[in-house]
C-alpha cells in the first residue's frame, strides 16, 4: 500500500492531510473532510454508545437473573453478526426517515440556536452515520466490559455490602476498579466505529464537505474508498485513495494496539491478585 | 440530639437507596434500548424481506429495471464460491497459526502472534480490500473471484485462530503426555489427539468466521466486483449476496428494492442459523 499510494504522495505532500479540496477531475487531492467525518461520527457513537454498553454489562454481569442473562447475551451476540450491510440499509429505508420526521424538526426547534443543528434535515447526514454506529460497536463494548466486571473478584462486592453500601454503590466500586478494561473497550469500539464502511456510506450523505452541524451530509475515510475505488480515474486518483487507506489503517492500527494493550494489562492484573 | 442525627441518617440512606434503584433501572433501560434496535431490525427485514421471497429468487438471474420477477441466484451462487474460496485459504492457516501459538512457540513469539491477530482482526475490511486489490487485481489486470475469495480469507485467519488457541488450552496436558509416552511422535499426537480432542470448538470458530465471512461486503466491492450473470471463471468478475444488496439500496427502483430486502432476509436468515448452531454445539459441550 505505501509503495502503490507513491504518485499520491509525491504529488500532494503533508497538504494531502491538511487541505480539504478533493476533485478527482483536477487531480486535487485533500483528505481533511474525510478525516473530519470520521472523527466526527466516530465521536457521536461512542458518546451514545458508551453509556448504553455500560449499562447492558452491568445489567449482565450484576442484575439479570440467569435465564434473562443467556437471552440477552445471545441477542447481543447476534447483533454483532449482523452484517453491516444490512444496518446500513435498514438505516436508509427506517432510521433517516424516522430521523428526518420526528427527530431533527424537534431537535431544531428546541436547539436550533446551537451550530450543531443548523441546517436541512434531511435524514442523511453525520448524525444518522453516528447513531447506526452506535449501534454496531454497543455489542462490541458491551462483551469486553461485561467480561471485565466478571473478571473482578466476588469478594470484593461482598466487602462492599459489608460496608452497608447499596447495590449501585457496590456495582460503582466494580466499575471504578474496571476502569481501565471499560477504556480499553471503549477504544476498540472506537477502532471499528472508524473502520466501518457500508452502513456509514450508504448513510452519511456522501459530501466531501466541514459542517459543524450534524445534520449535513458528510465523508468518511472508508466511504469514499467504497465509493470511488472501483471506478476510480486515472492512477493519480487510485493512489490518493490507496493513500487515504493507508491514513486508515495507520489511525486503526495505533487504536487497536493501544486498547489490546490496555486489555491486557488489566487481565495479567487481576490474574495476578 | 439523638434524634437529630437519626433523621439525617434517615433521609440520607434514604436518598441513596433511591439512587441505588434509580441506576439499577437506567441498566435495565440500556439493556432493553440495545436489544431494541435488533428486534426491529430483524422483523423489519423479515417483513419485507419474506414477501418479495419466492422459488425464482433462488433460481433466476436478476432482470433488468422495469421487468418483474427475476432472482439473485448468481449472486447467492457466488456467495457460496466466495466463501467457499475464503474457507481454503482462512481455515487451514488460522488452525495452524493457533496450534503453533499453542503447541510449539515460545512464550514470547506465542503473544506477539497473539498480539498481530488481535490488531488484525481490528482492521477494517475495506483496507483488507486493498490489500488483496494490490496483491492479486492490479498483477491480473482484471476483477476477480479469486481476489475476493482472497480477502475473505484473510478476514476468517484471526477468528479461526484465536479460537483454535483457546481450544486447544483446554486439552489437558495429560493427554499429551500420556500419547507422547506410547511412543508416538509429536505432530501424530497434535493432529490425532488434540485437535481431535478441541474439533468441536474449533468447528464452531469455523462457523463464526464463515457467518462473518458471508455477510461482507467493503472488501468485495474492488476484488470480486459484481456480475449480473453467471460467473464465467474464478479469474473473471463475481457477484455476490452483499454487493448485489448494497447495488440495489441505493438506487432508486422499488422493484429492486424489494429484492434486496428478500437478499437481507436471506442472510440474517444464514447468519441467525449459524448463531444458534454455534449456540447449541458449545452449550452441549462446555456448557
Amino acid at each position: 500500500m505505501f509503495t502503490d499510494s507513491a504518485p499520491s504522495r509525491l504529488l500532494t505532500g503533508w497538504s494531502f492531510i491538511i487541505t480539504n479540496e478533493w476533485e478527482p477531475v483536477k487531480e486535487n487531492f485533500g483528505a481533511l473532510s474525510f478525516i473530519y467525518g470520521t472523527v466526527v461520527s466516530s465521536l457521536i457513537a461512542l458518546v451514545i454508545a458508551l453509556p448504553v454498553s455500560i449499562g447492558v454489562a452491568v445489567f449482565l454481569s450484576e442484575i439479570a437473573p440467569s435465564i434473562i442473562k443467556t437471552t440477552v447475551s445471545f441477542l447481543v451476540e447476534i447483533l454483532a453478526a449482523i452484517p453491516s450491510i444490512i444496518y446500513g440499509f435498514w438505516g436508509i429505508f427506517v432510521l433517516a426517515p424516522f430521523l428526518r420526521t420526528d427527530i431533527q424538526p424537534v431537535l431544531q426547534s428546541y436547539l436550533g440556536f446551537l451550530p450543531f443543528f443548523k441546517g436541512n434535515p434531511i435524514g442523511f447526514g453525520l448524525l444518522a452515520a453516528g447513531i447506526i454506529l452506535a449501534i454496531m460497536v454497543i455489542p462490541i463494548i458491551t462483551a469486553i466490559t461485561r467480561d471485565v466486571l466478571n473478571a473482578i473478584p466476588v469478594s470484593q462486592r461482598e466487602a462492599a455490602y459489608a460496608l452497608g453500601a447499596t447495590r449501585w454503590e457496590a456495582i460503582k466500586m466494580a466499575l471504578l476498579n474496571a476502569k481501565s478494561g471499560i477504556l480499553g473497550a471503549t477504544i476498540l469500539g472506537l477502532g471499528r466505529a472508524v473502520g466501518e464502511t457500508m452502513a456509514v456510506t450508504m448513510l452519511i450523505g456522501n459530501k466531501a464537505q466541514i459542517s459543524l452541524s450534524l445534520f449535513e451530509p458528510a465523508y468518511t475515510m472508508a466511504s469514499v474508498i467504497a465509493n470511488e475505488f472501483a471506478e476510480a480515474s486515472g492512477r493519480i486518483h487510485l493512489s490518493a485513495l490507496i493513500e487515504v487507506g493507508l491514513v486508515l489503517f495507520g489511525v486503526t492500527f495505533i487504536i487497536n494496539s493501544f486498547a489490546r494493550i490496555l486489555i491486557y494489562s488489566f487481565t495479567r492484573k487481576t490474574e495476578r491478585r | 440530639m439523638e434524634d437529630y442525627y437519626a433523621h439525617i441518617k434517615d433521609s440520607h440512606l434514604r436518598k441513596r437507596k433511591f439512587t441505588s434503584s434509580l441506576m439499577i433501572f437506567l441498566c435495565i433501560i440500556a439493556a432493553l434500548a440495545a436489544v431494541l434496535p435488533l428486534v426491529y431490525i430483524f422483523f423489519y427485514t423479515t417483513a419485507a424481506g419474506a414477501s418479495a421471497l419466492n422459488i425464482d429468487f433462488f433460481t433466476e438471474l436478476p432482470k433488468p429495471v422495469g421487468e418483474t420477477g427475476g432472482g439473485m441466484a448468481n449472486a447467492i451462487a457466488g456467495t457460496l464460491t466466495l466463501v467457499g474460496l475464503g474457507s481454503i485459504i482462512g481455515i487451514p492457516v488460522g488452525i495452524m497459526a493457533g496450534i503453533y501459538i499453542n503447541e510449539y512457540s515460545g512464550n514470547i513469539t506465542a503473544n506477539a502472534i497473539k498480539f498481530v491477530t488481535d490488531v488484525l482482526a481490528g482492521v477494517p475490511s475495506i483496507i483488507i480490500g486493498i490489500f488483496a486489490y494490490g496483491v492479486l487485481v492490479i498483477p491480473m489486470q482484471r476483477f476477480s473471484a479469486l481476489a475476493g475469495g482472497f480477502a475473505l480469507g484473510i478476514l476468517m485467519i484471526p477468528t479461526i485462530t484465536r479460537i483454535t488457541e483457546e481450544m486447544l488450552k483446554l486439552v489437558p496436558q495429560t493427554l499429551r503426555e500420556a500419547s507422547l509416552a506410547l511412543g508416538i511422535p509429536r505432530w501424530k499426537t497434535t493432529v490425532l489427539i488434540v485437535l481431535k480432542t478441541a474439533s468441536g470448538g474449533i468447528i464452531t470458530g469455523i462457523l463464526l468466521a464463515i457467518a462473518r465471512a458471508a455477510g461482507e461486503t467493503a472488501p468485495l466491492l474492488f476484488t470480486s466486483f459484481g456480475n449480473n450473470y453467471w460467473a464465467e471463471s474464478l479469474d473473471g468478475p463475481m457477484a455476490s449476496i452483499p454487493v448485489q444488496i448494497f447495488n440495489y439500496a441505493i438506487s432508486p427502483y422499488e422493484e429492486w428494492h424489494r429484492k434486496a430486502w428478500a437478499g437481507a432476509f436471506v442472510l440474517i436468515t444464514l447468519i441467525f442459523i449459524i448463531s444458534l448452531a454455534v449456540r447449541f454445539v458449545t452449550r452441549k459441550k462446555y456448557g
